[in-house]
């Protein structure tokens, strides 16, 4: 309680009047208040340094780096979250990477299906990932004649035959990969 | 002095005095004035819940049928206020249910209103009409359905940037379907899907809707069918502005728009294909605000759009404009009020678009109504400032925001101090500034000097010592709310202008250089403030008064100190009555 007392008592006695001079730094050579630092470095205040109580202050006052300033820059979350996902989403177009299954095989695979071109470049490609043959597509028989036939899950949930539609299209609308065996593939094959 | 008008004409009169701070005045004149001020006093505006409580509001204004709140402060906008700080609007819908029966409109802003409270709106005031919750939180879809079921002449719902517990619930099928009073309607903050039928059927029975803002979730596909149903509207906000490319869907979209001949305002754009932007240039020539914040279109589409606006004079837009934008927005729409210029990629520290100072210079050039800016960046100088001063003194809101702390003046290295000087010296009616990037305290004595009109200043990573914040206490003789965040302002400038604060609203300063003591003396030097040190390491007893305080919020206030504080929260009234 005395030691409060005194404390708060440093503030009574403190003349205001002359602590807060009016000039400014550099204006009468005394360098009582800092000059600023151009690269905007710590800052190395007196005040500072006497009062801080502990080394968390004065780290304080080091330049932050972006992960560690909150709310800076002052940016709503809910404007930030919009802009992460976009972010989010464009970067996924940069680097398209989806799931590949193979039917009988223990684990997936990622491919990033903007390092292809064309179907015959992705057939290419996972014939030589899944060590299968899938073959050549025809618009009328599909992948018939090979034990695997390429499928792949759509915008919409639908598990389409690889190679129906233009090629763009496809890029934009594929979700997963599967190569189903040939036997249980024959169903998308009538449809086709 | 026997003689004087007669009550009657006296209130008569003063109905025609709605702003409040002319009632304040006038309820300052003599008592027989402030008796009949307070009989007819309609509506009350509450610039912070906790500078009053509400039985002393009601005890004074008996007869309320509007009342504007607001909570917690501005900063809280940018996480710096810890969740469970306060701003409850509990107390007061609980006064209010009983007090005033009659009331017809609610507003609060930054507050935390629970479903139960929007349970006892819906049910106290038989007469309710308007709702407005921005940035409120706290809240669910029930609270809403609620409000949907029972207000019965609810004209106005207007949800702006809230945040609702979306757990998935067709609250829009519980306005009746003899509901048919809505003017204005604003769900874009929602994220789950509404039932779109139920939304199609009641804005079909809204022959008085003028605003609509819808959410995300509803699709560009069925755009045009809620335009056909409400041809009539004043203000749209679109939901996702993004469909798989049809030519059919296109034509759809441009037909309908062009049949909403009153559509002035245009928001929402989430996820924009540049392929449906036509869809909407019908109605440019008319649009007086357009929001596309959220639409991270690259310049030409931005360009393209703004060229066909002359009659523009609200713009909210990504830094994606980019300075030829601006430069073309300067051209084209010489009605610009109000410019705002988010950043796409604020943590990024190289520029991802070509957006510099010469953008904002360019509109201060062209437009000459321009009255409000807040415009992110990452370079600034001194002249760029001073240009835009001198072009535009008619400023009343400046904000800028250089993304990196303390940045210079990129081509001198020199802090921007004579450059917000020019600002402040040239643009003698401001009312508003944001300071960023390199300041001294040279900066503060320019605004302690010339902005006598300021209001609100919001200060960050700026000054050098205690004499910065001293001119600005000492001399913005209008100044209201003060705002600080990082900088190295302590103990002497605070406690050499304590009366100061108990003439503006609120102080915030976090990361300063405060200490515990200078806080405890401040508090018992002015009992009618309210000195509030939010600390969340949890030991404050057992620091020394030397330490340092994370968070200061100072108001002034006649409710004492507030009760509802968490344990992060002090205030630093000795009393131990008060503390929790």
């Amino acid at each position: 309680m005395d030691q409060t007392r005194s404390t708060l008592d440093l503030f009574n006695n403190v003349d205001l009047t002359t602590e807060l001079r009016l000039g400014l730094p550099g204006s009468d050579g005394k360098p009582e208040n800092v000059k600023s630092s151009l690269s905007g470095n710590k800052r190395t205040s007196s005040e500072m340094g006497s009062s801080s109580c502990t080394d968390e202050n004065e780290s304080r006052y080091s330049p932050p780096t972006k992960e560690q300033v909150v709310g800076w820059p002052p940016v709503r979350s809910y404007r930030k979250n919009i802009l992460q996902v976009k972010k989010t989403e464009s970067e996924m177009g940069s680097g398209m990477y989806v799931k590949v299954s193979m039917d009988g095989a223990p684990y997936l695979r990622k491919l990033d299906l903007k390092m292809y071109q064309s179907y015959e470049e992705l057939i290419k490609g996972l014939q030589v990932m899944f060590k299968c043959v899938i073959g050549l597509y025809s618009e009328r028989e599909g992948y018939n004649g090979s034990q695997h036939v390429p499928t792949y899950e759509d915008k919409d949930g639908d598990w389409m035959l690889v190679g129906d539609v233009p090629w763009e299209m496809f890029i934009s609308s594929c979700k997963r990969l599967r190569i189903m065996k040939s036997c249980e593939a024959r169903g998308l094959g009538e449809f086709v | 002095m026997g003689y004087s008008f007669p009550e009657e004409v006296l209130e008569h009169v003063f109905s025609f005095i709605s702003l409040h701070t002319d009632r304040n005045a006038v309820s300052l004149v003599c008592k027989s004035w402030y008796e009949i001020e307070r009989w007819c006093r309609r509506r009350i505006f509450i610039g912070n819940c906790y500078a009053v409580s509400p039985g002393i509001v009601i005890r004074r204004f008996p007869e309320v049928r509007s009342v504007e709140l607001k909570g917690k402060p501005h900063f809280a906008d940018f996480n710096l206020v810890p969740d469970g700080w306060g701003g409850y609007f509990y107390p007061w819908i609980c006064e209010m249910a009983r007090a005033y029966p009659w009331l017809e409109e609610i507003r609060l802003k930054r507050m935390v209103i629970t479903d139960e409270s929007l349970e006892l709106i819906s049910k106290s005031f038989k007469n309710f009409k308007v709702l407005v919750l921005s940035s409120c939180e706290g809240f669910s879809i029930d609270g809403l359905a609620a409000i949907a079921a029972n207000c019965r002449n609810l004209r106005e719902l207007d949800l702006r940037e809230s945040e609702v517990e979306d757990l998935s619930g067709h609250w829009l099928s519980h306005f009746p379907d003899s509901c048919t009073s809505l003017q204005s309607l604003n769900m874009s903050c929602l994220l789950s899907e509404v039932s779109f039928s139920a939304l199609v059927r009641l804005i079909a029975r809204s022959p008085n809707l003028k605003t609509l803002r819808l959410n995300r979730a509803v699709p560009l596909e069925k755009l045009s069918t809620l335009l056909h149903r409400a041809p009539q509207l004043v203000e749209l906000g679109t939901g996702a502005y993004s469909a798989e490319i049809r030519q059919d869907l296109l034509s759809n979209l441009t037909e309908a728009f062009a049949k909403c001949k009153e559509l002035e305002g245009l928001s929402g754009f989430w996820d924009v294909v540049p392929f449906y932007l036509p869809a909407f240039y019908s109605v440019c020539s008319r649009l007086t605000s357009l929001n596309l914040s959220y639409a991270t279109i690259q310049s030409p589409d931005v360009t393209k759009i703004i060229t066909q606006c002359p009659n523009l004079q609200r713009l909210s837009v990504l830094d994606y404009i980019e300075d030829t934008g601006l430069d073309a927005l300067s051209l084209s729409c010489k009605e610009l009020r109000e410019l705002r210029v988010f950043p796409s990629d604020p943590f990024v520290a190289d520029a991802n678009v070509a957006l510099t100072e010469q953008g904002l210079v360019s509109v201060s050039e062209g437009c000459s109504k321009l009255q409000s800016v807040l415009y992110f960046c990452r370079q600034m100088s001194n002249s760029a400032l001073t240009t835009i001063a001198k072009n535009r003194p008619n400023l009343t809101c400046f904000r800028l925001c250089i993304l990196e702390p303390r940045a210079p003046d990129y081509q001198t290295l020199e802090p921007l101090d004579h450059g917000f000087g020019a600002i402040v010296d040239h643009c003698k009616q401001l009312q508003r500034l944001s300071l960023s990037g390199l300041l001294t305290d040279r900066v503060f004595e320019y605004i302690g000097n010339r902005a006598k009109k300021l209001e609100m200043l919001s200060i960050a990573f700026a000054g050098d010592s205690d004499l910065g914040l001293h001119f600005v206490l000492s001399g913005c003789e209008s100044l209201r709310k003060l705002e600080i965040r990082d900088c190295p302002f302590g103990d002497k400038a605070l406690l050499a202008n304590v009366s100061k604060l108990e003439t503006m609203r609120s102080l915030w300063m976090s990361s300063c250089s405060v200490s515990l003591g200078a806080c405890k003396w401040l508090s018992q030097k002015m009992p009618r403030l309210n000195v509030e040190v939010i600390d969340e390491q949890g030991d404050l007893d057992s620091r020394p008064d030397s330490c340092h305080v994370e968070k200061l919020y100072v108001y002034r206030t006649v409710a004492g100190p507030r009760l509802d504080m968490p344990s992060f929260v002090r205030t630093m009234n000795q009393n131990p009555a008060y503390r929790r």
